[in-house]
Formats: structure tokens, C-alpha cells, sequence
């Protein structure tokens, strides 16, 4: 569904990820993990064209670059880290704005752009904030919210990063748990940043390790998620155990060297 | 649901307004008219009809030729400076952003200044003037901040237009001082007018249609530029293209206002935020009520300068400053109170 292959950006002299390959088929969550600075916020949004890459990119076997934004903007939605939330917008008008890529650059949205977000809001349970202003909801309000904008775009590739940022325990199993009833309702492929590691491994399908902009590893979380390896990568020493359901859990060991 | 669409009620109350601030405007000054007689005289003035208001022809005259013209020019130069603003703090989304950010004032300032020194006996080319340096003083800061910083980028834009306008305004309190004998003749453009009658009007009116019709168009895409230049990308919309049409349409909006009233400050900052307190924030609403409040204000804003001392007049800036500061900080308090 979608596939990077030899993919490397620069900003400015330094490359901040390089040849990275990956390969995500429809209704599969990869999440890409890595120390703080790997690149992963920069690989989403290269695989969206948004940051100048080398290397290929390919959405639904059409390559990126041949896309015109509104057609790329149909087959693949992002919510990003930290979103702007303008103050004054209602829930309604923001989650509306998801429709974008369907309306004509000068035109309105029609009645069925409407309904489609009305359906999105009332599955993500936000109808009785429809017509509350965005500041005035709570931390884990504003991550659905950001989210029903992203799928008010009905792109089949959903791309998230750090969808759990700020989010109390609860609140991230609520929105992971979430994202994971509507990839396997709609056939969405997610692929997301996520840093906490025992979270990737619960939720993914494969985990992508990326570290100083290379691929360290990439598998399914088993396969990536060992003692050594994030050791290696992170500087920390962790425990890995398999939890109840066979997947990995990450434990840090107090006073690790 | 509501989505981008103001109650029907705040919007006839706008419009109504409007109305009212125009009929009091041309109600306002030395000769006594009547109310009555100024809408009779306003539906008589209408094509295909014919009513009596009683007034005498000098009445009429001073109605048609100088009242007339004056409101009209009021509601246009305040609907321009208000939308342009609104314009403006949604392009670089920020709530301080003005219609003379960059560099439009301090363009028209000098380009004013250096007819009014220069070529004493050209009065009349001062608009001309006005227009063609607010018009340089944009390009020049967008020119200056799109070769130092990042193509389509805000910050280097407003710091452009911060060193565009004090560069600028440098020049022009120099060449101000070689002529101290126009000093009053330039403040008293600086300091705003909109008595310039018909002729102004119709300056006025041919970009004032074609800039207002472009910025009301562009009310979703502002609302999609309000979450961002990533999230505008990743819904299918340049960011900078976007923003490139939008700055144009203000600034063309800006420098036919500037052209032909001076500066007139605080209406393109504090009308937009009014608005917006009050009827939402999605720019489908505030852009064309903005156009409605500001043009009301303005209004309001001359009757109130030609007014207060007369005969004397005091020139509009000043008023729409020294009301409007006050006006402004009373929106926010009772909007405050209300929200919570």
C-alpha cells in the first residue's frame, strides 16, 4: 500500500535519513521507533512528499512525485505531533476541513462532505463536541479530534506521528485501541511514530528502528525489539520480556550502566 | 451544525449597523436635516424612484455632493483596512498583524512626502503617490524577505516588512525636514481624511471590488492555512500559493485605501478581532463581517471627527484611534465574561 525504497533527505548539509526502505501492505500498522533525533518525524513526512527526498515513493502503486497534492492528499491523511489548533474553530469546521481535498480550490463543501464528517465525528464519539470551540477540550479530546480530521479524508494510508504525545496512560491505550478498531474496520494502513516502545510492540504489525537516519533493524516486534539492540540504539539498559499475549515489553533496569 | 456560517441574527444586526451608522453619518454636521428627510432623500436618490423629502436644493446639494461621497469613501477605506487586516493575521496567523505590516505606511508615507516637498503644486497626484508606494513597500518586503529566508515562509516576511517600514520611514522624516514649512500639510495626511468627495470614490472603487472579491473567496483556504503549513500540504493545498494571493488581494486592499485617506490606524487590528469575539473564528464569517463592521466604524469614526469640535474637524486617525483603543479593551472584557 505503500513503500519507500532507497529514501534519503537532507536539510540543509546534513542528511537526516538515508536510504531508509520500507514496505507497508494494506490494513498493516507499521510503527517506526527510534532515539530522539533518528528522523522519524522527518521519514513521515517524506513519505508525503513534504520533505525534498531522494529515492522513491510509492502510494497505492502510483509514484508520489507523478501525485498532484489533492490526489496524494486522497490516498494518504497525516496528523501531525504538536497540531495547530486554531482557538475559535469549532470541532465541526475543523474536522471539516478534512474534506479539503474533494472541494474545488475556490469552492464549498457539499452536502456529502458534510455527512461524511458527521458520520466521522459520531464513530469517534465527538458529536456532542461538535459545536465546541478547540480550546476548550481536554488532551485527549484533541487528539480525536485531530484525528477525525485526518479520517474525514477517507485516505486508505493513515500516517501518525506520536499520536500519544501528552496523553495520560488511559488516554493513549483509548486512542491507540482507537486507531487499531478502524484500521481493522476500514482496511486503513497506519504507519506511525510512536517512542514508547512497549506500546509499538503491542500495537504494530512491524516495527521499523531507525537510528542516526539509517534502518537499525526492522521486523515484527519480536524480531527488533531485543536487549542488545536497544541498548545499542537507545543508551539504555532494559529488560525484554514477553507479556501475556506474546509481545515484547520493555522494562528499564534502574542504574543501568 | 454550523460550519462557517455566522447566526443570520448577528449578521442582519451587522448589516443593520451599517445601515444605521451611514444614515447617521450623513444626518451629522452643520445643517439641520432630519432624519426623515435623509431617507426620503436616500430612496429618491435610488434609480426609478421618486420621492418628495422637502429639502431645499442647497440641502440637497450638500447631501449629494458632500455628505454623500464622504460616508461612501468612510464605509469603503474602513471595510478595506478591516478585511485587509483580517487578511493579513491570516496569512501570517498572527493577531498583531495589521494592514500596514509590510512596509504599505511607510511606503505611501514617503512616496506622499516626496510629491508634497518635491512637486508642491501636483496635490492632485497624491493618491496617485499613496497608492504606488504602499504598493513598493509590500513588494520591496516581500522581495527582501523571500531572498533571505525560506521561500513562502512568515517570520522573515514580517521581520522584512519591520526593516522595510522603519528604512522607509527614516527616508521619509529626512526628506520631511527639508521642507519644514509642509510639516502640517504631511501630518495632516498621515493623520487620515475621507473627505475627498466623488472623485475619490470612484478612485477607490475599482480595487476595492476586484480585492475584496478575491480576499472573500479565499475564506476556506485561510481556514486551512489556520492549522498549519504541514497540514495544509497534507491536505492537497500549497501553503505558499495560498498565501502569495491572499497577501496580494490585502495589499492591493490596502493601497487603495491608504491612497485615498491617509492612515487611518487600529481599524485593519481591532475590527477583524471584534469580529471575530463575536461571531467565531473560521475566516467565511470573519472576512465579509469584517467588511460590514469595519465600513460601519469608519463611519461612525468620521461623523464623530467632524463632529466632536466643530466646525473644527479632527482628523479620522486620531479618532479611531483614541476611540477605539478603549472600545477594543471593552470587547475583550465583556467577550471574557461571557465565555467563561
Amino acid at each position: 500500500m505503500i513503500a519507500a525504497e532507497g529514501l534519503s533527505v537532507r536539510l540543509g548539509r546534513a542528511e537526516v535519513l538515508h536510504d531508509v526502505s520500507l514496505h507497508v501492505r494494506r490494513g498493516e500498522w507499521l510503527a517506526v521507533i527510534g532515539p530522539n533525533g533518528a528522523g522519524k518525524s522527518t521519514l513521515l513526512r517524506a513519505l508525503m512528499g513534504l520533505a525534498g527526498h531522494r529515492g522513491t515513493v510509492t502510494l497505492d502503486g502510483h509514484p508520489l512525485e507523478r501525485l498532484r497534492p489533492r490526489q496524494r492528499a486522497r490516498l494518504v491523511a497525516y496528523a501531525p505531533q504538536t497540531p495547530l489548533l486554531p482557538p475559535d474553530m469549532t470541532v465541526f469546521d475543523y474536522a471539516l476541513l478534512g474534506r479539503t481535498p474533494y472541494i474545488p480550490y475556490l469552492g464549498r463543501e457539499s452536502r456529502h462532505d458534510r455527512a461524511v464528517t458527521e458520520g466521522v465525528l459520531a464513530r469517534l464519539d465527538l458529536t456532542e463536541l461538535a459545536g465546541r470551540s478547540l480550546d476548550h477540550l481536554s488532551g485527549g479530546e484533541r487528539q480525536r479530534v485531530v484525528l477525525a480530521r485526518a479520517l474525514a479524508q477517507q485516505a486508505p494510508v493513515l500516517l501518525l506521528d506520536e499520536p500519544t504525545t501528552a496523553l495520560d496512560l488511559g488516554h493513549q491505550q483509548q486512542v491507540l485501541d482507537l486507531v487499531d478498531r478502524l484500521r481493522i474496520a476500514d482496511g486503513l494502513t497506519v504507519v506511525s511514530t510512536l517512542h514508547d516502545l512497549s506500546l509499538a510492540a503491542q500495537y504494530a504489525d512491524s516495527l521499523l528502528l531507525l537510528s542516526r537516519g539509517r534502518v537499525a533493524a526492522s521486523g515484527t516486534p519480536a524480531q527488533v525489539l531485543t536487549e542488545a539492540v536497544v541498548g545499542r540504539h537507545f543508551g539504555a539498559h532494559v529488560k525484554i520480556e514477553p507479556g501475556p499475549d506474546g509481545r515484547p515489553v520493555v522494562h528499564l533496569v534502574r542504574g543501568g550502566p | 451544525m454550523r460550519a462557517g456560517k455566522a447566526r443570520p441574527l448577528l449578521v442582519a444586526a451587522a448589516a443593520g449597523l451599517l445601515l444605521a451608522s451611514m444614515l447617521a453619518g450623513l444626518l451629522g454636521g452643520a445643517a439641520d436635516i432630519s432624519p426623515r428627510q435623509a431617507v426620503l432623500q436616500a430612496l429618491d436618490w435610488l434609480p426609478l424612484v421618486e420621492v418628495d423629502s422637502g429639502l431645499a436644493a442647497v440641502e440637497q446639494a450638500l447631501l449629494a455632493d458632500l455628505r454623500l461621497p464622504r460616508v461612501l469613501v468612510a464605509a469603503t477605506v474602513g471595510g478595506l483596512l478591516a478585511v485587509a487586516g483580517a487578511g493579513y493575521q491570516g496569512v501570517f496567523r498572527n493577531p498583531l498583524a495589521d494592514p500596514y505590516l509590510l512596509g504599505a505606511a511607510a511606503g505611501a508615507g514617503l512616496a506622499v512626502t516626496v510629491v508634497i516637498v518635491a512637486l508642491p503644486g501636483l496635490a492632485t497626484s497624491i493618491p496617485v503617490a499613496a497608492f504606488v508606494g504602499a504598493v513598493g513597500g509590500v513588494m520591496l518586503a516581500y522581495a527582501l524577505g523571500n531572498t533571505a529566508g525560506r521561500a513562502g515562509g512568515t517570520a522573515t516576511l514580517v521581520l522584512a516588512g519591520v526593516a522595510v517600514t522603519s528604512f522607509l520611514t527614516a527616508v521619509q522624516t529626512f526628506v520631511q525636514q527639508l521642507e519644514v514649512e509642509q510639516l502640517q500639510k504631511i501630518y495632516s495626511w498621515i493623520l487620515g481624511d475621507v473627505g475627498g468627495g466623488w472623485d475619490q470614490f470612484f478612485l477607490v472603487l475599482p480595487y476595492a471590488v476586484v480585492s475584496v472579491t478575491a480576499m472573500l473567496a479565499h475564506g476556506r483556504m485561510l481556514d486551512v492555512l489556520s492549522v498549519g503549513d504541514d497540514e495544509a500540504a497534507s491536505l492537497g493545498i500549497r501553503a505558499a500559493r495560498v498565501r502569495l494571493a491572499v497577501l496580494l488581494a490585502a495589499s492591493l486592499a490596502t493601497a487603495a485605501a491608504v491612497a485615498v485617506s491617509g492612515l487611518i490606524g487600529f481599524v485593519g487590528i481591532v475590527v477583524p478581532h471584534i469580529v471575530r469575539r463575536i461571531f467565531g473564528g473560521s475566516y467565511r464569517v470573519v472576512l465579509p463581517l469584517s467588511l460590514v463592521v469595519g465600513a460601519a466604524f469608519l463611519v461612525l469614526g468620521d461623523l464623530l471627527a467632524r463632529t466632536v469640535m466643530a466646525p473644527a474637524e479632527l482628523p479620522i486617525g486620531v479618532v479611531t484611534m483614541f476611540v477605539g483603543a478603549p472600545f477594543f479593551v471593552a470587547v475583550l472584557r465583556m467577550t471574557r465574561k461571557a465565555a467563561t
